[in-house]
């Protein structure tokens, strides 16, 4: 049983916090107790956010108080290990890397010292955990990124990156769910849309999935664009472990 | 069906009592920063409590009504007039059609909450009404209103049962200073002793950096073991984040799911209407109290609005003042439903 604090955010939360690092073995652990806790008909439960290494728990005081859930909790964490963990889903972005779509692939190149064609080899090789979701609607917080392919932020940030650009920031890649501001290097664009407001699952991306980038031509691009406007693109998942096709 | 903006004021947007399940993915819960004066105003007007309503702030709009409708106003007073002649607040009354309902002023408090009998017609995002303007979702085009934007009502009602009956006291006084009441975590341990007797002992004063997403404050450095930054967490409505500089931020309705500063305590639901309301130069003093103390002050301030909700569309006005009868009393419930 992991060793699990139970912290007070208010009246109507509170945190379940599983330590005090960023490691994939604690994330997993907080992906296993939110299936289990979702699984557990606990009464009065709202809403689940795990985070790096917390799960934040809002629930109804009307319904069930800090201290009876608390103590369901606890049960819960007890129990964890006879529960059965479906593995992780790996969600497939196919991306368009270089050229106009990713502005800072030159960079990137020349100060990781290698060809761009290694660049999308290396970015497109790892299966990046998605540690949490959080700052816009969409946005993922990955690791896993290849050392080599480190590199600092722009030293001037641009005012406007277009929704579906894929960027490095040091140690950090991403997707910039919505048209935002912002500092990191371009290095390609997906033409599926991560957040859509109106479709029925607005967001792609879940915290404890891995995310695997697959290059892309502009044909591809342009089609998978157009069926995504459409609202018609689903994109490809696979349980972790069975190899992509 | 529908309200016209004739001046938007300061910020006006739509909001409800957020948009809940989506924090995991990113999506700020939004809504009311001042959630019982929202739902006293629905109460009034025969509404789900949490129906969406317009929140003005500081400075109200200036709105005419292109159908008769039934509001009542709450929070805040802004000095809501209606055709020129001032209107009480925490009071349903009948608008007619080609009024115009403006605000002259802030009086007392800093947001004002309009609810429209049967709700406005805005389109439900990702289940909710309520505006972010962030991500440009929600209210009127994810936006503020603007000037001459239209707002049509879902069912609008023109008078409604036992009016008279809805009207209670107003809540927000004129004071400056407040006792807020908070409880203590998740990140206290990450302060001194002397860190944590200095938040519950000194006086803090809102700045003019106060907005829909945090209200940040002034006042005596707190104390913290080793700086401010921690590993990103989850963010509730009222945590108070320290960040190494040591002032308190209270992080409110648009604040961002997660961040990557030590929260010293939360302030409980029951103390969110001081919250709401705070604007700059108000002072606040934090008092601790135990978790079982916050949820016994919510679970009583519930049972305050359903006996409202009772007292509001009760038989004891109907027996007292039979103003309405049979035949129109059911056409009226069938409008206000």
């Amino acid at each position: 049983m992991p060793n699990v604090r139970f912290l007070l955010t208010g009246d109507t939360s509170l945190s379940a916090e599983f330590g005090n690092e960023i490691s994939e073995e604690i994330n997993a652990q907080i992906r296993a107790f939110t299936i289990a806790l979702e699984k557990s008909g606990i009464p009065g439960i709202v809403e689940l956010v795990p985070t790096y290494r917390a799960c934040m728990i809002h629930y109804d005081p009307g319904v069930i108080s800090y201290r009876a859930l608390t103590k369901r909790l606890e049960g819960l964490l007890g129990q964890l290990g006879s529960i059965e963990i479906p593995p992780s889903d790996v969600l497939e972005i196919p991306v368009l890397y270089g050229g106009e779509m990713g502005p800072d692939m030159a960079f990137v190149a020349e100060h990781a010292g290698i060809s761009e064609q290694e660049v999308v080899a290396i970015h497109t090789s790892t299966e990046y955990l998605i540690y949490m979701l959080g700052f816009t609607p969409g946005f993922t917080y990955l690791g896993g990124m290849s050392d080599k392919l480190e590199t600092p932020r722009l030293k001037q940030p641009r005012v406007k990156i277009p929704a579906g650009s894929v960027g490095i920031a040091g140690k950090q890649t991403g997707v910039y769910p919505i048209d935002s501001p912002g500092g990191w290097q371009l290095i390609g664009r997906t033409p599926v849309k991560m957040y859509d407001p109106d479709r029925e699952t607005p967001i792609l991306p879940k915290a404890g999935q891995y995310i695997k980038f697959r290059a892309i031509d502009r044909a591809e691009y342009d089609e998978i664009a157009a069926q995504a406007e459409k609202g018609a693109y689903v994109c490809r998942t696979y349980p972790r472990g069975e190899a992509a096709k | 069906m529908s309200v016209t903006v004739l001046n938007p004021g300061l910020l006006t947007t739509v909001q409800d009592a957020g948009r809940v399940g989506y924090q995991q993915f990113g999506v700020s819960v939004s809504g009311v920063m001042d959630p019982r004066a929202m739902r006293i105003a629905n109460i009034l007007v025969g509404n789900d409590e949490n129906e969406a309503v317009l929140e003005c702030t500081m400075l109200g709009p200036q709105l005419r009504f292109d159908k008769a409708e039934v509001i009542a106003i709450t929070g805040g007073d802004l000095g809501a007039t209606l055709d020129g002649q001032s209107v009480a607040t925490y009071a349903a009354f009948s608008v007619r059609e080609g009024q115009t309902l403006r605000f002259t002023g802030l009086r007392t408090g800093c947001r004002a909450y309009i609810a429209f009998a049967g709700g406005l017609d805005v389109p439900l995002v990702m289940g909710s009404r309520s505006t972010y303007m962030k991500a440009k979702i929600g209210g009127v085009a994810g936006r503020k209103l603007e000037k001459d934007d239209v707002i049509g009502f879902r069912k609008p009602a023109a008078e409604i049962l036992n009016l008279v009956q809805r009207r209670i006291a107003p809540e927000v006084t004129a004071r400056t200073e407040y006792a807020v009441r908070v409880v203590m975590g998740p990140q206290d341990d990450l302060f001194t002793p002397a860190g944590i007797d200095t938040f519950l002992g000194e006086t803090y004063t809102v700045t003019n950096e106060f907005d829909r997403m945090g209200c940040r404050m002034e006042g005596p450095v707190i104390e913290h073991k080793n700086g401010g930054d921690i590993i990103s967490d989850g963010i509730a409505f009222g945590a108070i984040q320290v960040p190494t500089a040591g002032k308190p931020i209270i992080m409110l309705a648009d604040r961002q799911t997660t961040g990557g500063y030590t929260k010293i305590a939360t302030v409980i639901t029951a103390d969110f209407r001081i919250i709401g309301q705070l604007k700059g130069g108000d002072k606040v003093r934090f008092a601790r109290v135990s978790i079982e103390e916050a949820q016994e002050a919510l679970l009583t301030e519930r049972e305050a609005l359903t006996a409202l909700r009772t007292m509001a569309g009760s038989a004891y006005a109907k027996e007292r003042r039979p103003v309405v009868r049979p035949g129109r009393k059911e056409a009226a419930e069938k409008k206000g439903d």
